[in-house]
């Protein structure tokens, strides 16, 4: 669900960016779009400065699944 | 010691004898004289270069077509499972075979090209079928080895263009025969989870027999099921599998589809900063066009009381100029009125009446000039004939002595007797005064 939001948020930012450079927009409406973009980086910023990820295993054990840390992916980070 | 046997008799032995060595045998050779009739069932004759044996393929043990790897064709080398079969009524023999295998080089090839062929008129193939990609996956999920080369580079280079993307592995065996129906469970089981937007499924480069587990037919069909964007990425750049053609994208290696399923971050972020700097610019631009046109309108927006001094010495001026048109129109009306009066002065009827009054007095006077005149001369006239009536009255004549005798009753004058009767009254008139008598005697 998230990700739809990120592209969705870019989306409206650019959406937004090309209204205000039209230059066609009210004041007052400028000053909403303003703030809503800000919102809309400060969440795509959000997204893209989590650096943390999780590798997992998904097992089957006797028709149930279970998760289990994958061993292997910091050693080979590079 | 020769008995002499009926032909049935000895086809009998026949058929015992073989049916009894020959129970199962597994024989190769070349597919030819292929017939199909209505009943499904499948007659050929298996030959190699010296010798040929014909065969029928019963439609229920069909196991050929159950796997549906490929179909029996002219020509075709295959290696036959089959029971030798003695046919009574035409003392023939022939093979009934229970399962077939294309054989040699090409044949796995042929079954793959059936396969493709078969999925691609069904339409898996089809472009509208291929779902997009999420534009920024949180979760990956990764059907493949859980060692080796394939599931590290997929992490490194996830991990390198985006360090927030969660990677699920649903381990597998990528070759072997379990490996289709592993990967087939795994599919559903990263399905089962709910929250995978993407599924790679991978293997490094192989042979044609290592890939068959690719190739399978059950699990392109999975593949195609599938709600969750599949991304094959199997072997190298040149070598094609069913899940290649079926899967939403195709990677010519599992490296190219990490790159492709994730986005690099340090783009994402240098577009981001691009849009923050456009809209400041954007928005600083409002808000000085905004400031700009503030400022224009405050100038021009006037302090209100100069603008009713204006409007007061306009008001004064046009008051001046009212009343000044005034007096001008009422001297004018006067000077207008003054002339009328002085015309209709010139004009009154007074002056024609005094005139009239004096022409009036004027034949007054002289009216009762005349008339004067004419009474005098009138007056003379009647004392001139009054004298001469006097004269010659009656009166003059009773003064003589005379009397005028009339009838009382008619008044009339008595001038002879006969006039009169004895008895009448009659009236005498004397010069002074009258009296009545009676006759008496008339002589």
């Amino acid at each position: 669900m998230a990700k739809e939001k990120f592209e969705d948020a870019l989306e409206k930012l650019e959406d937004i960016v090309r209204k205000m450079e039209a230059g066609e927009m009210p004041l007052d409406d400028a000053l909403k779009s303003f703030e809503e973009g800000i919102k809309l980086i400060r969440f795509c910023s959000s997204k893209l400065e989590d650096t943390q990820r999780r590798v997992e295993m998904l097992l089957e054990k006797e028709n149930s699944m279970q998760l289990k840390q994958f061993q292997g992916d910091e050693n080979e980070s590079g | 010691m020769e008995d002499i046997l009926t032909v049935s008799q000895l086809n009998n032995n026949i058929k015992f004898l073989l049916e009894e060595t020959f129970d199962v045998v597994l024989v190769e050779g070349e597919v030819s004289n292929l017939r199909r009739p209505q009943s499904g069932h499948v007659y050929f004759t298996l030959k190699d270069e010296a010798s040929q044996i014909r065969a029928v393929f019963f439609r229920p043990f069909g196991a050929y077509q159950k796997r549906g790897k490929f179909e029996l064709e002219e020509g075709l080398k295959v290696l036959c499972r089959a029971r030798l079969n003695v046919y009574l009524p035409r003392g023939e023999y022939q093979l009934v075979v229970e399962s077939v295998e294309p054989l040699g080089v090409g044949a796995l090839q042929k079954a793959f090209e059936q396969l493709k062929a078969k999925l691609f008129a069904e339409g898996l193939f089809d472009e509208c079928h291929k779902k997009t990609l999420p534009f920024l996956p949180e979760k990956i999920g990764v059907v493949t080895s859980p060692t080796g080369a394939v599931i590290r580079d997929i992490l490194n280079i996830t991990k390198r263009r985006f360090p927030s993307v969660d990677i699920l592995i649903a381990p597998v065996r990528v070759q072997g025969g379990e490996a289709a129906g592993e990967m087939i469970q795994a599919l559903r089981n990263l399905h089962a989870c709910g929250n995978v937007d993407v599924i790679i499924i991978a293997r490094g480069g192989g042979s044609l027999e290592d890939m068959a587990p690719f190739n399978d037919e059950a699990l392109a069909r999975e593949i195609f099921r599938s709600t969750i964007p599949v991304v094959s990425a199997v072997g190298h750049e040149t070598d094609f599998t069913i899940c290649d053609f079926v899967a939403d994208l195709r990677a010519p290696t599992p490296s190219a589809a990490a790159e492709l399923i994730v986005p690099q971050r340090s783009e994402l972020v240098a577009r981001l900063n691009a849009l923050q700097q456009r809209m400041m610019a954007g928005f600083s631009r409002h808000l000085n066009d905004g400031q700009e046109q503030l400022n224009d309108l405050r100038e021009r927006l006037k302090d209100p009381r100069r603008f009713v001094v204006n409007l007061q010495i306009g008001l004064d001026e046009l008051r001046d100029r009212l009343v000044c048109a005034l007096q001008n129109k009422r001297q004018n009306v006067y000077n207008e009125f003054r002339q009328l009066e002085l015309r209709l002065l010139y004009r009154s009827p007074a002056l024609h009446v005094r005139e009239k009054k004096m022409q009036l007095q004027n034949l007054q006077k002289e009216m009762s000039g005349h008339f004067l005149t004419r009474l005098n001369a009138a007056r003379e006239r009647l004392m001139k004939n009054s004298a001469v009536l006097e004269s010659i009255s009656p009166l003059a004549v009773l003064q003589r002595g005379y009397s005028i005798t009339r009838r009382v009753d008619s008044g009339a004058l008595v001038r002879q007797t006969d006039d009169l009767c004895e008895g009448d009254d009659v009236n005498v008139l004397l010069a002074r005064g009258n009296f009545n008598a009676k006759i008496e005697k008339i002589f």
